[in-house]
Formats: C-alpha cells, sequence, structure tokens
C-alpha cells in the first residue's frame, strides 16, 4: 500500500511537490537557525577559552581577586614547579603560562625619540617552544595579515588595525613601555614579525602578542606569570570534568590562608561567566523555540489546508465504498511520506547552507565597533547533532499533527449530499 | 619644580621634585613666619601666597629617596633631581640597578623618559601620565604639576588643627579651572614655617584620591623643608609611598644643557 500511496503522492503534483517544498523550506529555516545559534553559542565559548578564561585557569587568591586590574605584582611566583605539578596531576590537560600585560608601545623616529605612540593591551603566550599549545589555540597563523610569527626571542605580532593607526608593519621597531612585576619601569624593545587580525573587535583594537620569555625578561617576571590556563586535550569544554580537576586542585590548598596560594577556577566561574552563559543560554533556547513553534503551525496549517482542500476526494471515496478508517490511515500515511522526504531534504539543504557558513563566516566587524565583548566579528554557524534531528519537529510532527486532526473530519463526512457538492 | 603641598599642584612631584615642592613651600614659611606670629588668621589667598612665594628657588638639587610598599615586599628607589624654576627638571635613578640610569627630563608641559636598556627616548603622555611613577602612590601626572596654588585655587580657612605637634591652618581650596588635576583639596598649613603638612586631594565627585602627610621637617640653607613625607593614593590599597629627601641644594648653578633631550642619553 506504501507503494500505492507513493505513486500517487508523485502523480499528483498538487499532493506532493507543493506540501513536500513548504516542508523542505521550514525544515530548512529551522536547521540553519539551530546551527546559527548554536555556532553564537560556540563562538562565545570558544573565544572566551581562548583569549580569557581558558577551560580552566589557574592563579593566585590575589590576582584572581583583581583580575580586570591584570595585577602582576600578585602573580604566581614559581611557575616552573606549578606547571610540572599541573602537568603530572591532570595530564588530560594541556598547561600553558600566560601574562596580561597594559602598557604604552611607542615607534621611534630617526632619532630614536617618539614619533608616535599608542596604550595596548598585550597577551604574553609561549610562541618559540615546539611544544606550545597557543598557535593552535588561539588560531595565530592563519589569522596573520602582513609578515609572519615571531620566529625569534624579541618578535611580536600587532593587531593590524592597530599597526595601521600607529603606520607600522614587520620589520619595524617598537618599544614597549610599561610596568614590572615589582611596580618599577619597564621597557623594552621589540621588532614587528607580522600584524594580525583575530577577528574580534576587542582585541582588533589594541593588542599585542609576545612569547611569554621576553615578557617575563621584561617585567621582571622570573619564573612568575599572571596565569597559566589549562584547555582539555579534545579541545572541547566540559564542565563536569573542569569542576572536578577544579576541586580536586583547590582542595589541596583549602587550608591554606595565603593570598598568593594558587586558585582554579573553571570558565563559567571566571568574569561572572557562568550568568552570562546561564542568560545567553536561556535566550538562545526561547529563541529557537518561538521560531520552532512559529515554523511547526506554519506546517501544521499547510498539513490542514491540503487535507481539507481533499474535501471533496474524500466524499467520492466514500461513496465508492473506502471505509473512512482506511481513508483516514493514508491520509495520516501520505503526511508521513510527505514530512519525511520533505525533513531529509530540509535537513540536507540546512545542513549544506550551514557548512558553508560554518566555513566561510559572515563578517559583520563594520557593525561591531566600539565592542569590548569578546565576540567575534566573523559570524558563524556551528553543525551540532541536534541540527541532524531538529528538522523532525516541524517537518515531519507538525505536518502529520495537521494532517491527523484536519483528517478527522473523514469521520463526520457525509455522501448523502456528494452529488449537489460536486454539482453534477 | 613643585613642591609637593598644596593641592592640586604641587605635589605632584613624586621623588625629588615632590620634596623640592615641599621644601620651598617650607622656604616660603619661614619667610613669613615672623608676620604670622601676629595671631590674626591670614586669609586663604593671603596664606597660599605666603606659601608660593617660598615654595620656589631659581634652581635647585635634591638627592631622595621613595620607599614604595608593594604587596609583596617594599623597595626602594633612589635619585638625584636638578630643577630650574617651576617648568624644568631632570632626575636621574641611581638606585636599584635596574632602574639605575633611567633619567627623566620635564619641559614644561612635555615629559620624556630615556632608560638605558633600550637606548630610547619616550614622551610619557596621554593616560599613561596617570600611571604610577615607579609603582609609587605618585603619578606622572602628579610629578607634572607645578603650577603655583594661587593660580589653580581659590581657598578659605575653614579652621584650626595640629598636625605633628604643629599649629595648623586648614584650608579649602577649590580649582579655578577645569583641567586642574585635582578638583578640591584640604590642607593643614603650619601656621609659622608655611608648610602644608597634611593634604587630602579630591575628585569632583568629592572622592578622595591623594592623601600627603608630612612626617619631619627640617631647614636646609636657612629654609624649612619636609624631608619625610607619606604619600598615599587613596584608590589604592597599601601602606603608601614615603619619600625621604637626603640632601637639597638651593640655588646652585645648573648648566642649561642639562635641560635638554640630549643631556638624557649622557
Amino acid at each position: 500500500m506504501i507503494g500505492f500511496l507513493f505513486k500517487g503522492l508523485l502523480r499528483d503534483r498538487s499532493r506532493s511537490l507543493f506540501p513536500v517544498l513548504v516542508v523542505v523550506a521550514g525544515v530548512m529555516l529551522t536547521v540553519f537557525m539551530e546551527a546559527w545559534i548554536s555556532g553564537e553559542n560556540h563562538e562565545f565559548i570558544r573565544a572566551s577559552a581562548a583569549f580569557q578564561t581558558g577551560h580552566v585557569k589557574v592563579t593566585t587568591r590575589a590576582y584572581a581577586a583583581k583580575a580586570d586590574e591584570m595585577p602582576n605584582d600578585l602573580a604566581i611566583e614559581g611557575l616552573g614547579q606549578l606547571l610540572s605539578e599541573l602537568r603530572q596531576e591532570f595530564p588530560q590537560m594541556v598547561w600553558t603560562p600566560r601574562i596580561r600585560f597594559g602598557g604604552l608601545l611607542d615607534v621611534p623616529d630617526s632619532l630614536g625619540e617618539t614619533r608616535t605612540q599608542g596604550p595596548v593591551g598585550g597577551m604574553a603566550v609561549d610562541l618559540l617552544s615546539d611544544s606550545s599549545p597557543e598557535l593552535k589555540l588561539l588560531n595565530l597563523e592563519p589569522s596573520i595579515v602582513q609578515g609572519r610569527m615571531p620566529h625569534a626571542p624579541g618578535e611580536l605580532i600587532v593587531s593590524d588595525d592597530l599597526a595601521r593607526k600607529l603606520k607600522i608593519g614587520p620589520g619595524d621597531r617598537v618599544t614597549l613601555f610599561g610596568s614590572t612585576m615589582y611596580g618599577s619601569m619597564a621597557t623594552a624593545n621589540f621588532t614587528v614579525a607580522g600584524t594580525i587580525r583575530f577577528g574580534i573587535t576587542a582585541l582588533d583594537r589594541g593588542m599585542i602578542i609576545a612569547d611569554v620569555a621576553d615578557i617575563q625578561a621584561a617585567l621582571d617576571m622570573d619564573d612568575a606569570a599572571g596565569e597559566v590556563v589549562g584547555f582539555f586535550r579534545n579541545g572541547q569544554y566540559n564542565d563536569r570534568q573542569a569542576q572536578r580537576v577544579t576541586k580536586t586542585f583547590n582542595g589541596k590548598y583549602a587550608g591554606s590562608d595565603d593570598q598568593f596560594a594558587p586558585v582554579m577556577a573553571a570558565l563559567p566561574d571566571q568574569g561572572g561567566l557562568r550568568q552570562v552563559l546561564v542568560l545567553h543560554g536561556f535566550s538562545l533556547g526561547l529563541i529557537i523555540t518561538v521560531f520552532l513553534t512559529a515554523m511547526s503551525l506554519v506546517l501544521w496549517n499547510a498539513g490542514l489546508m491540503g487535507s481539507l482542500r481533499r474535501y471533496g476526494e474524500f466524499g467520492v471515496r466514500l461513496a465508492i465504498g473506502e471505509r473512512k478508517a482506511h481513508l483516514y490511515r493514508t491520509l495520516v500515511a501520505e503526511s508521513v511520506m510527505v514530512g519525511i522526504i520533505g525533513t531529509a531534504l530540509g535537513t540536507a539543504v540546512g545542513l549544506a547552507v550551514s557548512y558553508w557558513f560554518q566555513v566561510h563566516g559572515l563578517n559583520v566587524a563594520s557593525m561591531m565597533k566600539g565592542s569590548s565583548a569578546m565576540y567575534s566579528s566573523v559570524l558563524r554557524p556551528y553543525v551540532t547533532p541536534a541540527c541532524w534531528v531538529i528538522g523532525l519537529i516541524p517537518g515531519l510532527g507538525a505536518t502529520v499533527v495537521g494532517a491527523m486532526i484536519s483528517g478527522a473530519t473523514v469521520f463526520r463526512r457525509q455522501t448523502a449530499t456528494l452529488i449537489k457538492e460536486l454539482e453534477l | 619644580m613643585q613642591k609637593s603641598k598644596c593641592g592640586g599642584q604641587n605635589d605632584r612631584s613624586v621623588t625629588l621634585s615632590a620634596v623640592e615642592g615641599s621644601l620651598s613651600l617650607a622656604l616660603g614659611l619661614c619667610l613669613s613666619l615672623s608676620l604670622c606670629l601676629a595671631s590674626e588668621a591670614p586669609s586663604g589667598d593671603e596664606i597660599l601666597r605666603k606659601v608660593d612665594a617660598n615654595n620656589y628657588a631659581d634652581t635647585r638639587v635634591a638627592v631622595s629617596q621613595m620607599v614604595i610598599h608593594l604587596t609583596r615586599a617594599s623597595r626602594t628607589v633612589k635619585a638625584k633631581s636638578w630643577i630650574e624654576g617651576e617648568n624644568k627638571s631632570f632626575t636621574s635613578f641611581l638606585y636599584p640597578p635596574r632602574d639605575a640610569g633611567t633619567k627623566m627630563l620635564k619641559l614644561k608641559d612635555e615629559l620624556w623618559m630615556y632608560t638605558p636598556e633600550t637606548d630610547r627616548t619616550i614622551m610619557i603622555s596621554g593616560h599613561m601620565l596617570r600611571q604610577s611613577v615607579m609603582g609609587s602612590d605618585l603619578s606622572y601626572e602628579d610629578m607634572m604639576e607645578d603650577h603655583k596654588l594661587i593660580d589653580q585655587y581659590s581657598s578659605k580657612v575653614t579652621g584650626d588643627d595640629t598636625v605633628l605637634g604643629r599649629k595648623c591652618w586648614v584650608l579649602e581650596l577649590t580649582a579655578k579651572e577645569p583641567d586642574v588635576n585635582y578638583h578640591s583639596c584640604r590642607v593643614w598649613v603650619d601656621k609659622e614655617r608655611y608648610v602644608p603638612m597634611r593634604e587630602n586631594r579630591y575628585a569632583k565627585s568629592g572622592t578622595l584620591l591623594k592623601t600627603t602627610e608630612v612626617k619631619n621637617v627640617s631647614q636646609h640653607q636657612g629654609r624649612w623643608v619636609p624631608d619625610r613625607v607619606t604619600f598615599k593614593d587613596a584608590l589604592k590599597s597599601g601602606e603608601g609611598t614615603e619619600f625621604i629627601l637626603d640632601s637639597i641644594r638651593f640655588n646652585v648653578q645648573i648648566p642649561d644643557y642639562m635641560f635638554s633631550k640630549a643631556a638624557l642619553k649622557k
């Protein structure tokens, strides 16, 4: 019977083509919306982890209390020993030191006096060691606009926007002016190896990245760093595991009241990110629910309309002896076929479009001038497992439910007035 | 250079500058000592004029230390300063070894810094002027301030008090122009020596920004000079920065080249 019904659908385009097209369009939009919203959430977590929080972060207690001020005078001392312990105790994570700092980037003229200068935010990461995970974590090499990555001590990379503002480029000498860990004046000369665009407006405005050893020397931070960040080796944040690692580590120092004792915090527990993520998730959930409901109503309505349009056909089929229950079952079966075909096609198209945008992105930098949020200026959907099945709700569920409700009229259908209805 | 005292203006100097400012004030105080004994409280402007009049020498050369209390430890910075009038000063840091050889030159509203490790002459400007100098409780902006109090602030005497065993007038100063570093100040001025013994500096909102407390005053070449002062950034935790004046000489000959950028590299 399935084959019979399927042939009927193919031969009567009013029962197949239009309903399938409606379902395809609805499902495609649903899949794309799910991927888009997941992409926003995924990018926010990725960018926050990569540039700010790590999946977990170790600082001193005093530093954690003033983290927004980049208080390097409260940095971790005995960095080598701490890193060794972390790598031994938590081998499931990659550990790397970072130093955040602020200062002035000064560009000399031919006499060595200030030609131009600008305030910068800096991040010192392990750029030069072979085993460094930072290049991949921060996606640095693909983000180079001019020049290259630093290959030797004394080189740094500058955000492309800042480089244009200061009129500097690869090969130019600059001087970093800031404060040492002990409050003294810190100055150090660097060569610009390249310029970079992070795709995050807050960073692209005035960021420099240098090797952590260079900055340790410049800021008098021998065997010290502001923070040590840890990332799960698969690159995906896992809150349950992160909380377990955090609890184990912090438990070792629970009995100490030393303000310089190390303390670990998981990604959501830094800078109020947990509340942000909860609100973010709630908002995104609300958006997808509203969209899904609207899409379901549209497809449900399409199912209703399709069934009502066939009111006359039902009368004739009943008049020639088809039982109402059988008629109802065929109607529902047809909607299931339309729903499955439409959902499959819509999901395929939706996934294809989502993947394309996931790879190429949508640059909205011009709309984010002045933003300080850790959001990428290149928006990308992110295809999750949910994208593969979410189309079933509006595509199959709503279509079939619509057909079932409208098909109920079959049981109230009378054939006594059929001739008059058909105006025969 | 300026002094440290008054509110807004003088005290913005750190190292020597700060000291010298205070010294000058003390000098002025001395001069007016006899007059002041007269008893009747002079007006705020009269007091400021006397403070200003004694706050500046033609030239000064001073060696001073700053003891900076950090969260983890304390450290001492030693420097020698050459100051001419209100607009020129040259400071060479002597200690600790990491900072030795670093030099600062102030020419009117410009502040230049030279560090031997980079062999660069860098202009300090913009938001950097509000940064701490050598981790102390004083900012570069504080160091730059060198105008006379009477030009920057309107004043009134609001009472009497005793600081460090010295009888003082309490003055309320309010900035005459919006570009003054501190919108208002409360200053305790020694009635006999005309040395500002204590100073609280406020933002326009009324927030206390900086405090200055003189711990000791001594005579140098007949002038009363605060030689131990504690500066405190009220927005930072910590014990503040102690300023200790090791030596000071007034009206000495300073060669012109000292106040040139070329001198920074010598």
